[in-house]
């Protein structure tokens, strides 16, 4: 089946000191969103609200299919949810939890199971109060990801591994997508994460979805570009310049829609073009967050 | 699993460059053979642990060029004739060409200072070439 696995449309939340504010979002059926945001932009509530744990206030959350939160239980059927407050009993093993997982939901692979266990390096007779943090992150994950949910939902899943730990976890997640029926949302701090395994990138600031696209389009759209002015000369117009940094003779021009023709209409006003850089995920979310800021501000 | 492709992080360029070009230099050098199959998309995804829409981005620009060809649903192929050597040589020393004269303007370099300066590397070049294949020669 190809379509979308999750839909937001218009959706909102109002808490006395936050409010999540028309969010609109369209995951489709085998991709991997990233869901980027700063500590208390919104992340949270949103995954919340897509698992059904809250429920919106307005708009309409459908999951696989499913209206959220009406249709909760049958949606979770289907979803693999792990977050970073899951608890696990602590005097019990890793074993005993996968049993339980496994008896609970038929679809338990495993097979698969066995084979995160080695992939994670994780031992199935430990108990889970004396796992590391980072292990007990993989060992949520392996609970969730055995049980072959057709879309998964991991809020901060590399928080706090070590760098051999987000590898392990990383590789196992861009692996769930070797299969084009599964789909993933994670959300993440870590924009070097977001960047590397994410088909689908969502910017969330203030409650506000602010940026949603394809990775390809973020990267091609945003460029840095050095220009060297002549004395008297004044600054190109072009679309979409989101910041003008630099000095006056050495302006450096921070641009969202990027084409290459834009080289040729500086050339034509007089300026050179010193340099176009591409820019990383990070530059990116956060020179559109300061200018959104901004724009709100003006 | 072991990848054909390894991608830098401290490379500056995208990661579909990358992948593009280490194809083509195994097209280059024949490793990989016209008619050849490759990894598909996201067998490749998987190995470099990387999303599936970047990988895709460079296959497609790669058949574009001509130098894979794409079934959907067969996975892809070199081109039986991707005529590769000569033409990725070329366009890459078409770009060093540009950023020396890009770099030559920073200087305040006339053309003729440009050309004179290339024209003297190459002759510094080509020289040492000359000493290095008699010294090679002398100690055989």
């Amino acid at each position: 089946m190809t379509g979308v696995a999750v839909q937001f449309s218009g959706v909102s939340k109002k808490y006395p000191h936050f409010t999540l504010q028309d969010v609109d979002l369209e995951l489709p059926t085998g991709s991997i969103m990233g869901f980027v945001g700063a500590n208390g932009a919104g992340k949270s509530t949103t995954i919340r609200i897509l698992m059904g744990l809250i429920h919106q206030d307005c708009g309409t959350v459908h999951v696989l299919n499913h209206t959220m939160p009406a249709n909760q239980a049958a949606a979770k059927r289907d979803i693999g949810f792990v977050s970073e407050d899951m608890r696990l009993y602590a005097s019990l093993t890793l074993a005993w939890h996968m049993n339980f997982v496994s008896s609970i939901y038929p679809q338990w692979d495993r097979l698969y199971a066995e084979h995160l266990l080695r992939s994670f390096d994780l031992k199935a007779e430990r108990k889970i109060k004396g796992l590391s943090h980072g292990q007990r992150v993989k060992a949520a994950l392996l609970l969730a990801l055995a049980r072959r949910p057709r879309l998964l939902v991991l809020d901060e899943p590399t928080t706090g591994l070590d760098p051999v730990g987000r590898r392990e976890v990383l590789a196992e997640l861009v692996a769930v997508l070797a299969d084009e029926e599964r789909t993933i949302f994670f959300s993440s701090q870590n924009t070097l994460d977001v960047e590397q395994i994410s088909d689908q990138i969502t910017f969330i600031d203030r409650g506000r979805i602010i940026d949603s696209a394809n990775k390809e389009t973020f990267l091609d759209r945003w460029r840095r570009l050095r220009l060297m002015l002549p004395l008297n000369t004044a600054l190109p117009q072009l679309p979409g310049v989101i910041e003008v940094g630099g000095s006056t003779r050495l302006p450096v021009l921070t641009v969202n829609r990027f084409e290459p023709a834009m080289v040729a209409v500086c050339q034509d006003a007089g300026a050179a073009v010193q340099a176009v850089d591409a820019m990383t995920l990070e530059e990116i979310f956060i020179a559109n967050v300061q200018s959104r800021r901004e724009g709100v501000v003006a | 699993m072991n990848s054909p492709i390894v991608i830098s992080q401290s490379d500056g360029r995208p990661m579909y460059l990358q992948i593009m070009e280490q194809i083509k230099q195994k097209v280059a050098v024949g490793e990989w053979g016209p008619g050849e199959e490759i990894p598909s998309i996201r067998v490749l995804a998987v190995a470099l642990r990387i999303s599936v829409i970047t990988v895709k981005r460079a296959y497609l620009e790669l058949e574009r060029e001509g130098v894979i060809v794409t079934q959907h649903g067969k996975g892809s192929i070199v081109a039986t004739d991707p005529g590769l050597g000569p033409r990725l040589y070329d366009r890459e020393f078409e770009e060093h060409l540009e950023q020396v004269v890009r770099i030559g303007t920073l200087l305040g370099l006339s053309n003729k200072q440009m050309a004179l300066r290339l024209h003297d590397t190459a002759s510094r070049l080509n020289e040492v070439q000359l000493h290095e294949d008699e010294f090679r020669k002398e100690t055989v």
